[in-house]
């Protein structure tokens, strides 16, 4: 009978008889006996750790998919980046791994520095000066921004950009079931919004961009500041923070909220998930910040301290009134991200951010030699990951390029819907989004390249 | 009250009392950026042989930063002799017991962390074509599979990324299925002891709350609840056992109650370990169930995330889960679909997967079997402390609790001004984290405490011992309490200096003790 549990029959007949009763299962009279279950869960017996981990070996042995057999040339918002053994140790000392949400600040220094410095760090990149413990996922990061623009701007219309991620933009869309936001979709023009397409829809309460945009292009920032100043709306900008790395932040250029995905910080690709939300804000929004936030304090002595604070926001104070139910949020990736900032320091940020730039640019000049093979957007500058068309059906080639070895990128039409104002509907079928990151090297990508000549041919 | 005990448990040490919680010594320690001094570096990248073309030639000018973005340039070992440092500054289950109501501080098997390390799970992209992760499919599948057993219900969405997403999830769930036919419902009720993300995730939702009183059990307010129903109810959402640690008695009631007029129950999964393999909320009446992974199922909880929040429902709610979610097809391979009218996705990839794997693990281990036995020794140590406290910390509802227990301080505070926030920081000087404070709102200084099925006899026992101490202390030499915690690395701190005067960055520091340049 494998758990986890300490206690022997003796003490359990010694527990049970301390409590005056005759046996345990008399702990459980509160429950009417007809609603109980009867004959235990339907479930295997438990099996011991080694039998345990065979059987969950079966399951990583089942994929195909590891980074030995698939060199990965996937990105849209999930990156194979370096993550270093020093990064790796630390993040999984069993202080951080094991500990909860620092209620008792006395005993949770660690944790709450840690996350000061993540902040501080988050802040820098972001160009703005406060940004939370972190949220959910990039997509998660987003809707809360819309919820905290539109509280801010009290207008629900929201211009949500078609080159923020296909995935995050139906997150949004979801949440919005519920807070009644009317989200008004920005195609995009040779890779830019196109907001007079919009220009019916009345004015935004928030205009939300990517930047880089999720197939790599640039948007004009000033412009979008320019709108957002016109129409009283906040200024919301998805922006890829490794990318930061030789990007002007979004808030140089007047952002408002800046949200992003922080995996590319020392989280594992791990199939999706758990990833971390970024989000910095200007301090006219940080009573509207959602999640926990920390600050430097001083203690009884006068040391200095960390703590939770502007908790009069958060929903175990708030209750039906605070605008946002994020209680948890993603302190070990955040606390990893911090160590792998520190790690990387500054001339290491900037150098994954142009070698990733370099790679990309590398990939993107050596497939567009291939006869039939275009970039999506020709002309237009990328940056983190770059879209190409084939004469094939985007999953035929990629299937193709499994059996080579290669993660060859994402099909758009898996990851967009029909109709998506991203990309053009004849050419939506036929588009492959790819990244290469400083992990890639020119023999990797000059095999990749080999690879998709022959994964092309009819 | 100790009389009851049995000689034999006082001669071994207690396991979960940390001699040296958290740490010793109070020096505090420089921020990363402290350390920092130019030109120093830790990082080193693989060699990729790609020309280092000037990125000016690459990207537009006008969009490229001119300075790099400034962070802490340290060694590694700096950078380990920091991160060390700072976890001796932080208090954890693996150091003790952390008896912290309502959160499920559970020892997590160290098992779990290597399947998530598995190459095979942890480095693949979550954009793999279906064809390529059959294993992470089948993964899924299973997990869900387990949880709706567990549950009694009919299926899962494994997206949501922690409890108070599953919680709003739920409720889109519940939105959806009224909007289906043709209803609109406008109010959720929740009782006055819930927590505090259910009336938060009710406004997401688009709902109004509906607050239902306690009432002298502890329990939901049967007549109460009666009066409140109407058409006009979307749904009812019921921790069970509820905050106060106290197993919904009349639920057959209340489920009858709330589907007689249209509504549906949700269950906040919050405190499922106290029932695991004795009742499922499935055969209680509830239509949406959300689990917290990193509570009921061992998985760390990371300092506060990553969690996962599953939500299990009954079958005339499937077709609205969100999509897209794993499926077996009738050749026996695993692919994605979406749900007829899936409300859409919650989750930018697949949910929190690696967490998944972890409670998989966890879920193997124990079997069917073993989770009824972690739901008994759960009720079986919040008893054992309820029974053990009562001279000085009467339960706040006099009766057999579940897995947890919520007693007063209230008398204390009026006899000799000691708080239960004194008693929480005194009992951190004893080598045990402090229980909820304050919570649930309707006791008068409330202290919950939720042993978990993993500590000891012997743990408990130091610990109601700790907890003797500090109450004859309140009464000899309160102003102790009111000093505690003083073998901390940091003593109580100033919360409203915090908020006045808000530091949230090194820069905003710099900038306050004008350092900045």
């Amino acid at each position: 009978m494998p758990d986890y549990m300490p206690h022997t029959d003796e003490e359990i007949a010694s527990m049970v008889a301390f409590l005056g009763l005759d046996s345990i299962e008399q702990l459980f009279d509160a429950i009417p006996k007809a609603l109980q279950v009867a004959g235990g869960l339907s479930l295997p017996q438990g099996m011991p750790e080694p039998d345990v981990m065979a059987s969950m070996k079966t399951f990583a042995k089942m994929n195909k998919a590891g980074a030995d057999q698939l060199i990965c040339f996937a990105g849209a918002g999930a990156y194979d980046h370096e993550i270093p053994t020093v990064v790796r140790t630390l993040g999984g000392r069993g202080e951080f791994v094991t500990a909860y949400t620092p209620y008792q600040p006395e005993v949770a220094q660690g944790v709450l520095q840690a996350i000061f410095e993540f902040q501080t760090m988050v802040s820098r990149i972001s160009g703005l000066p406060v940004a939370n413990a972190s949220l959910y996922d990039g997509s998660a990061a987003v809707t809360e921004a819309v919820n905290l623009a539109v509280a801010a701007s009290k207008n629900e219309t929201v211009y949500l950009s078609s080159g923020v991620h296909p995935h995050w933009r139906s997150v949004v869309k979801t949440f919005a079931r519920g807070t009644g936001h009317n989200i008004v979709e920005v195609p995009l023009n040779n890779g830019v919004s196109d907001f007079d397409a919009v220009k019916d829809a009345g004015p935004p309460g928030v205009i939300v961009v990517g930047h880089p945009t999720y197939l790599g292009t640039l948007e004009d920032l000033a412009d979008v500041r320019s709108r957002c100043d016109e129409a009283g709306a906040l200024m919301v900008v998805a922006a890829d923070p490794v990318a930061t790395g030789v990007l002007r932040s979004a808030g140089s250029w007047g952002a408002d909220v800046v949200v992003g995905e922080g995996q590319a910080f020392g989280t594992s690709l791990g199939f999706g998930g758990p990833y971390l939300g970024l989000f910095a804000c200007t301090m006219d929004q940080v009573r509207r910040l959602p999640g926990r936030l920390v600050g430097e304090t001083v203690d009884e002595e006068g040391r200095r301290a960390y703590v939770t604070t502007l908790r009069a926001r958060e929903q175990d104070i708030r209750r039906e009134k605070a605008t946002s139910n994020v209680c948890t949020n993603q302190t070990l990736m955040a606390v990893v991200a911090a160590i792998q900032l520190g790690w990387l320091g500054t001339q290491g940020l900037r150098e994954i951010a142009e070698r990733s730039v370099r790679s990309t640019r590398y990939l993107l000049e050596g497939v567009t030699k291939i006869d039939g093979v275009e970039p999506l957007l020709p002309g237009v500058a990328t940056v983190r990951d770059v879209a190409i068309t084939t004469p094939l059906k985007a999953d035929l080639v990629l299937e193709r390029l499994a059996e080579e070895g290669f993660l060859g990128g994402l099909a758009l039409s898996a990851l967009t819907d029909e109709g998506d104002g991203s990309v053009e509907p004849n050419l939506r079928e036929h588009a492959i989004l790819m990244s290469a990151t400083e992990k890639r090297t020119k023999d990797e990508i000059d095999q990749f390249v080999t690879a998709l000549t022959k994964a092309v041919v009819k | 009250m100790s009389e009851g005990m049995i000689e034999e448990t006082h001669k071994s040490a207690a396991g979960g009392r940390a001699s040296s919680a958290p740490l010793l010594g109070d020096d505090r320690e420089p921020t990363l950026f402290e350390f920092s001094v130019p030109g120093r570096t830790a990082y080193q990248l693989r060699t990729n042989e790609i020309p280092a073309i000037d990125i000016t030639e690459l990207l537009p000018v006008e969009h490229l930063r001119s300075e790099p973005v400034e962070l802490a340039d340290v060694s590694e070992r700096d950078l380990v002799a920091h991160f060390t440092r700072l976890s001796h500054r932080q208090f954890a289950v693996d150091l003790g017991a952390y008896p912290l109501g309502s959160c499920t501080m559970k020892y997590n098997p160290k098992i779990c962390d290597e399947v998530a390390g598995l190459p095979g799970l942890a480095d693949v992209h979550p954009g793999t074509p279906a064809a390529l992760v059959q294993g992470w499919l089948a993964l899924m599948l299973e997990t869900e599979h387990v949880l709706c057993e567990v549950t009694g219900m009919a299926a899962a969405t494994l997206q949501p990324a922690a409890g108070a997403a599953g919680e709003l999830t739920g409720l889109l769930l519940m939105g959806a299925y009224h909007e289906a036919r043709g209803e609109k419902r406008t109010r959720v009720i929740i009782p006055d002891s819930a927590h505090g993300t259910n009336p938060a995730s009710v406004t997401l939702g688009g709902f109004e709350v509906t607050t239902l009183p306690t009432d002298e059990r502890g329990l939901v307010d049967l007549e109460a609840l009666k009066a409140a129903l109407d058409g006009d109810v979307a749904g009812i959402m019921l921790t069970n056992p509820n905050t106060l640690g106290l197993f919904e008695e009349d639920i057959k009631e209340i489920a009858e109650a709330v589907h007689e007029v249209g509504g549906l129950l949700y269950y906040d999964g919050a405190n499922l370990n106290a029932i695991l393999g004795v009742i499922r909320p499935g055969d209680m009446g509830f239509d949406i169930v959300h689990m917290n992974l990193h509570k009921t199922f061992a998985t760390p909880h990371g300092g506060g995330g990553p969690g996962a929040g599953p939500v299990a429902v009954s079958e005339r709610l499937v077709p609205f889960l969100p999509g897209p979610k794993p499926v077996q097809h009738d050749d026996g391979t695993f692919g994605w679909m979406s749900p007829e009218h899936s409300i859409g996705r919650v989750h930018a990839w697949h949910g929190n997967t690696l967490v998944l794997a972890r409670a998989l693990t966890y879920l193997k281990i124990h079997g069917g079997d073993g989770l009824r036995r972690v739901a008994e020794r759960a009720v079986l140590n919040a008893n054992w402390l309820r029974v053990r406290l009562a001279e000085h910390y009467p339960a706040a509802y006099d009766k057999t609790c579940m897995h947890e227990v919520v007693v007063s301080a209230g008398a204390m505070k009026r006899k000799t001004g000691v708080k239960g926030l004194d008693v929480a920081k005194r009992l951190l000087e004893e080598g045990f984290h402090s229980p909820t404070v304050y919570f649930p709102l309707i006791v008068e200084e409330a202290l919950m405490f939720e042993p978990t099925e993993t500590e000891s006899l012997q743990t408990l026992e130091a610990l109601a011992d700790a907890l003797d101490r500090i109450a004859l202390e309140a009464e000899s030499d309160p102003d102790a309490l009111h000093a505690a915690p003083r073998t901390t690395p940091v003593r109580r701190v100033d919360e409203a200096r915090a908020a006045r005067m808000l530091i949230p960055t090194q820069d905003a520091r710099d900038e306050a003790l004008g350092l900045s340049t």
